[in-house]
């Protein structure tokens, strides 16, 4: 199976520990969380009102930080081809994505390594996702299970 | 004021199914804007492995979030859902969701805790097909900000 970068899909004796996946830049406009809030069924008014965002102390309208969390899934995904790989996910949302009312919306760059080869064909992959000079999950990782 | 630690190890049982439909998730694959054709295509799903498509890593929040406002939403612990904001989230999966599956789930209060004036509550759903096949298990972690009332960072209020 190839990737979504059309590479061949990684496996497990051809990885090292600091392996860098391939980077990935997504942008997030409005319309991105008004289709997520229905998808997901989470109609959270921060993530669509600007008026209620503001009244709740934010300086705009920010994104679902599981848009956040599930967008930045691809690094891995895309780079394994195969997400039934994923054996574990975990992310802490350490800051909000600000979403401004513009053509440009918020981008988020992706970043990921390889950081422990495990037993059983398992790598962990450190992830961080960034906007701007913030960084919007912390401690992000994924379990991996390689062929 | 603080929440409950009397909720700590409360258990909620399912209450109900979750049929999980093809096109749902798609449309969640869309929304994520995810093209993979796993998510889409039962070929390229088999090709993969799978015996039908599989849903993205974060899907099961679809299902688990219902799941939680059990206790979320339960007045007796007080919580202001007004002041809360998604802490962390973590997926620890058996096996990748999929069309067709009869999904139920059921609900764990992990921990509760108050640091620096926020209210930390601690979730887990695990997740189960309706004949007890373990599937998922999401751990939630939500902070209601500035709730607790004892803000530690100021010790004059302690």
């Amino acid at each position: 199976m190839t990737t979504a970068h059309g590479c061949a899909a990684p496996d497990y004796d051809s990885v090292d520990e600091g392996t860098e996946l391939p980077q990935i830049d997504i942008r997030i406009r409005r319309a991105d969380l008004v289709r997520y809030s229905g998808a997901s069924g989470d109609f959270n008014v921060i993530h669509w009102n600007e008026r209620a965002a503001r009244a709740a102390g934010l300086p705009d309208v920010i994104a679902h930080g599981m848009l956040t969390m599930a967008i930045t899934a691809r690094i891995v995904t895309d780079w394994v081809g195969d997400p039934g790989a994923v054996a574990e996910y975990a992310v802490r949302f350490s800051r909000p994505v600000i979403v401004p009312d513009d053509e440009d919306g918020a981008e988020i760059v992706i970043t990921a390594r390889v950081a422990k080869k495990l037993p059983d064909h398992r790598v962990r992959v450190d992830i961080v996702a960034r906007c701007g000079a913030d960084k919007v999950l912390s401690m992000a990782r994924a379990f991996v299970v390689l062929p | 004021m603080p929440l409950d630690p009397a909720f700590i190890g409360r258990t909620y049982p399912a209450v109900e199914v979750y049929e999980v439909g093809r096109e749902k998730i798609r449309e969640f694959a869309d929304a994520i804007g995810d093209p993979n054709p796993v998510y889409r295509d039962r070929g390229a799903a088999r090709a993969a492995g799978h015996q039908d498509v599989i849903a993205p890593p974060t899907f099961p929040i679809v299902i688990t979030a219902r799941i939680g406002e059990q206790v979320i939403f339960d007045p007796e612990l007080g919580l202001d859902y007004t002041k809360v904001v998604h802490g962390q989230q973590r997926f620890v999966v058996t096996r990748p969701v999929r069309a067709g599956d009869r999904l139920i789930g059921v609900l764990t209060v992990d921990n509760i805790q108050a640091a620096a004036g926020n209210d930390l509550i601690s979730t887990r759903v695990d997740v189960s097909t309706e004949d007890g096949e373990p599937v998922v298990t999401a751990y939630s972690m939500l902070v209601a900000r500035g709730t607790s009332g004892v803000a530690t960072s100021d010790p004059s209020k302690a």
